[in-house]
Formats: C-alpha cells, structure tokens, sequence
C-alpha cells in the first residue's frame, strides 16, 4: 500500500510541477510586488504555487544539510526541491549512523485541529518514506505530528502558512 | 456534587392551568419574554448565617442574579430591571400583586424564599404567569451552602422548561483548554468552569500540551488528547479525583477522542504510517475494535444518540468531507456535498442534526445540516472558527474563534462563543484567558 502511495505522490507532483513552472514567473513577480509593499520589514521568503521555497525560517543539520520541507495546502506530496533536500538529509544521516530524528510534521492554520494532526502526521510520513527509499533505516525515525500547534511564522497571510506548511526533521540524539 | 444536591419536595401540585406564557425558542427569537426576578427574600438571621459562610452580603439577592443573568444570556427573556419593582421580595413570595407586575410590563414573574435550616440552603420559589393571575410552578431544594450557584441554575432550567417545554441546560459546566503566550509558543492547560463563566478552574498545569477535552455525557470524566513525555495520546481523566490514564496501547498518536452515549465507550484516531483510521476502546473490557479501513484520513468521529450511527472526517474523495456509518463501520455514506470542506461534524443530542466547522473561500463556518446531508444552514461566518459542541438540550452551541494577526504577526487571540441552532443569539464567552476547544457536559442533576 504504502509504495503506492509514494507512486502516486510522484505523478501528481510531476503535473502540479508543470503547473506551477507555468505560473512561477508571474508568481515570482507578485510575491516581489508584494513584500516591496509589505511593511519596513524585510522579508526574503517566496512560494511557487503555495509552496514556500524561502529559506527565512530554516536551519541546518550541517553544513549544506536545511532541517525541514514544505507542503501546498492540504498536501502531503514532496515536491522536487523537498526531494532533493531529503536526499541531503539522507546522505548526511548515512555518514552520521549513530543519529536518530524525530520528523515533526506541521499544518498550518487555516485547517480544523484535529484534522491538521493527522494532516501533519501524513506530512512527516511522506519525509520518512522517502527518507527510507535513501537507504535510513525506519529504527533510526521517529514520526511527531503537532498539527497547527506549533507554527513558527505567527502571521496570518499566505506567507507565513507556507512557512507553517512543514515537516522538520530533528536530532533525538 | 451531585449527592449533595437533594431536589427536595415539590410544595405544591404545579397548576394545571391553560398556560398563556409560552416561549417559542424553534425560530430567532427577537422578543424575548419580559421576566421579573424578584430578589429571594431573606429573613435576618439566615442572611447572617450565610454571610458567615459565604462572604455574601445577601444570598437572597446573589442566587436571583444567577438567575437573571441565565435568562439574559438565553436570549429568550428580557429580565427587567429591578429599580422598577413595585413589590417587596417577601410580600410577592407570598401572593404576588399582578396589577402591579402587569404595569411594568413583566409577563413572568420569579419569586422566593431562602433560609438556613440545619446548616444547609434551603430555597423555595415560584414562577407566576402575570397575565392568567395565577401560579405555574413552586419548588424547594435543600443543599449545602456551597451549592448556592447551582440552585440557581436549577431554578433556571425549572423554568425554562416550564416555558419553552423543553429541556433546559443551565446547571451545566464547559471543559475547555485554556490558552496563553505567544501563538509560536502557546501554553495550554485543562479548565472547567460553569456554563456561565463561574467557578473557572484549571486541571493541568501546562507543562505538556493538551487539546480537545470531552465530557462523558454520563459522569464527570473527560477524555482528551496530551502531549505528555512528547507521546500524544489519549487520556482520560476523572475530574473528581484527579486520576489519569492513557487509553489503550497504540504504538503511534491517538487524538480526537469522544466517549459513546452510553459512556462506555471511546471512539477516537490512530494514526499511522500516515494513514489515520477510527477505532474504539470499550472501557470496561478494554477491548479494542477498528471501524474504519481507508488509506486517507478518517477523523473527528461522533456517535449519534442512540450509539447506532458515526459521524466522522474523511479526505477520502481527495478532500475533507462529512461522512456516516453504521457504528460497526459498514455502510459509509458521505452526506456533505455542497461547496467547500468540511470538518469537526458533532451528532446533536436531539439526533437530527449534525453540527460542522465548513471552510470555503477563506472564510470558516459553523453549519447545520440534516444526517443525510440535506437542508444545510450556515449560522456564523468567520475569519477562523471550529470545533461546535452542542448544549445538552440540543439548542446551542459553543465554539472557538480566533483573530487575524496584524502584519507583525501580533494581536492573535482565541476565544469561546455561543450562537442558538436559529443563528441568532451570538454570544462571547467571558473566560479569564483565551480559550478553545469547549465541550458541554450534561446537565449536572438529571
């Protein structure tokens, strides 16, 4: 069931990709319009679609190896760029064998609480899937969904629920 | 607390007069009835006594508030005000002078009595239908001092039942989680209080995250979802002793959990491998049965009254919807169709309607509908609000609102509101933090 999943996954990312390449320009261009009118603050984050793809808010396991990845509203699908995050995290896991991580999985929100939990729980699970399918073993994650209660962009604008949009691996050891 | 509470005689065979106060509470009401509280006479000494006990000056007068103020906040009464009554509190306890109520305008009358006999509260009262002249009711409780709030409340659901016909659900009490600190970093703790905001008292105390607490509509136990030790579970907590448990022994988080009916019963998630299915854990056995097998998100489950028929949250059509079934898991039926998703669907007491949180076009909803889906009403239309819980009576409901942050990210807030099954009636509920997932329990003294 669960190799499934991830096949499906993939083919509806690759059609969203296509939709959102088409649109990234002009996206590009209204999020640029945006935080130039937005206040004194500034603001570094973009989206593609609804996908955050900023780096404000993420940290670092290592050296080149970003913490988290983001999801479009109500999905669970890892886009091209999670992917290629994953597989650093992947990488850098397999030289570093004795770490273990908790996946913490994250809704943002504009979803009811208790839906958002087992939204966030499908969110981390997608990560550990295919963190799996990179050759870590399952024993070595563990899986942690806070649904909406632990965003770490107060806002309420389509910014910030991108940035709340996440799954973030961290160290449990 | 129950135990304490004697429903002691009834003084006098209520009248069986042809009652011509009625309330109609079906459609919004936008005349509520005009009602006089006269304040419960006292005599010296029982005043006395009581200020001893209770540090109130007249409990005569502070048991009427509670009263009065149930009457306001139903929305169907107009207390009027006091300043205007012609009558004293212990000559209309005894034989009310109906011309003189009649003046002011009142339609309903409340009189009483209350005095210290053996140590306890002992409250007698009457309702009074102006208009007819004549008696509608008469009651006397006994109990102890403390209980003070509680009397009031009783008398309250007396009458509203005398004069609507229907069930009332003041002497009941909210469970709610109590919210504080910055949206980032919120602190959440178990409170209960009384349905009018009174007695606000905290059961955790914040150390871990808690979320979604759920009366047993049979007894004073609540289940609810912690995060303690970072596990989250569900737990179920006796509010009397203050006794914890987690129920059952899944390996992975179980959340949205509701007891059945009968009170035997927990229905909740568990969530694994992504993939969240219902299940049931029988309290008393432990056994445990899973009801639902679909490889997308089954959340949110709801018994009906009778225990016959779930309600529950699916994104199994690709988005979140409202489905039933039977209570065994077979015939799964989606009954929400109409523009948007939807969420959060309660069974209401009465059984013929399902309340839900709805969110289309960036705007959320609290609705009604039909168990089969049809006749959708929207009552209340939001920025964020969710969760419904129903009063026991079936016509009310709280929920939980939260604000839009400035473009700081600031000025985040959560609160609990009441709105009448009409749509109208919308109330804040005043809580001494911020507030969210409310639960009503049944009423205390059934």
């Amino acid at each position: 069931m669960k190799k499934l999943t991830i096949r499906n996954i993939d083919q509806g990312a690759l059609m969203k990709l296509n939709k959102i390449l088409k649109n990234a320009f002009l996206v590009t261009l209204a999020c640029l319009a945006l935080s130039a009118c937005a206040t004194s603050k500034k603001s570094s984050g973009q989206m593609q679609g609804d996908v955050y793809t900023g780096t404000d808010t993420v940290e670092y396991l290592a050296s080149g190896v970003p913490d988290r990845v983001f999801f479009a509203t109500n999905e669970s699908v890892l886009t091209t760029a999670s992917r290629e995050t994953l597989r650093k995290q992947a990488a850098w896991l397999r030289k570093n064998s004795d770490i273990t991580i908790v996946l913490e999985g994250h809704a943002d929100e504009r979803g009811t609480r208790e839906y958002n939990l087992a939204l966030g729980e499908r969110r981390a699970n997608a990560a550990k899937d295919y963190l799996m399918t990179y050759g870590i073993s399952s024993d070595r994650i563990s899986v942690l969904s806070y649904g909406k209660e632990r965003p770490v962009d107060s806002g309420s604008n389509p910014l910030s629920w991108s940035k709340n949009r996440r799954s973030v691996s961290v160290k449990a050891n | 607390m129950n135990k304490y509470l004697i429903l002691f005689l009834i003084l006098f065979i209520p009248t069986n007069s042809l009652a011509l106060i009625e309330v109609d509470i079906t459609r919004g009401n936008l005349n509520p009835l005009p009602i006089a509280v006269s304040p419960l006479s006292i005599d010296n000494e029982s005043k006395q006594n009581f200020e001893k006990i209770l540090k109130k000056k007249n409990i005569g007068s502070e048991i009427s508030s509670v009263i009065e103020n149930n009457l306001k906040i139903s929305g169907l009464f107009n207390p009027l005000n006091k300043d205007a009554f012609l009558q004293a509190p212990d000559i209309a306890n005894l034989k009310p002078r109906f011309e003189d109520w009649n003046l002011i305008k009142a339609q309903a009358l409340i009189t009483g009595k209350v005095s210290f006999v053996n140590e306890k509260l002992r409250v007698e009262f009457r309702l009074w239908d102006v208009l007819a002249g004549k008696e509608m009711m008469a009651l006397a409780f006994t109990t102890v001092p403390n209980n003070w709030r509680r009397v009031g409340h009783i008398i309250t659901d007396k009458v509203y039942e005398r004069l609507t016909g229907e069930k009332g659900y003041f002497d009941t009490r909210i469970i709610y989680v109590a919210e504080e600190g910055p949206k980032t970093k919120r602190i959440k703790k178990l409170a209960i209080m009384d349905q009018d905001g009174a007695n606000n008292k905290f059961l955790t105390l914040g150390n871990e995250l808690v979320l979604t607490p759920r009366f047993n509509p049979t007894s004073q136990m609540v289940t609810y979802l912690s995060y303690f030790r970072n596990l989250p579970r569900v737990y179920l907590l006796d509010i009397e002793t203050g006794i914890q448990e987690v129920v059952g022994d899944f390996p992975g988080m179980t959340f949205a959990p509701r007891f059945s009916p009968d009170g035997k019963k927990i229905i909740m998630s568990f969530a694994k491998d992504g993939n969240s299915e219902i299940y049931t854990m029988d309290l008393e056995n432990r056994i445990v049965e899973k009801i639902t097998n679909h490889p997308s998100i089954d959340t949110s489950p709801s018994y009906s009254p009778d225990g016959k028929y779930i309600c529950f949250n699916s994104d199994r059509s690709g988005y979140q919807q409202i489905y039933v079934m039977k209570s065994d898991g077979s015939n799964v039926k989606r009954i929400s169709f109409g523009k948007g998703l939807y969420g959060t669907p309660v069974w209401s007491p009465r059984g013929d309607l399902i309340a839900f949180t709805k969110l289309h076009k960036g705007k959320f909803y609290i609705g009604v509908m039909r168990t089969d889906g049809k006749g959708e009403r929207l009552l209340t239309e939001n920025f964020y609000q969710e969760a419904p819980s129903w009063s026991p009576n079936g016509r009310v409901l709280i929920f939980y609102r939260e604000t839009k942050t400035d473009t700081k990210g600031e000025g985040f807030s959560a609160k609990l509101w009441s709105i009448d099954l009409t749509g109208y009636n919308e109330r804040l509920v005043n809580t001494p933090t911020d507030a969210s997932d409310p639960s009503w329990s049944s009423l205390l003294s059934n």
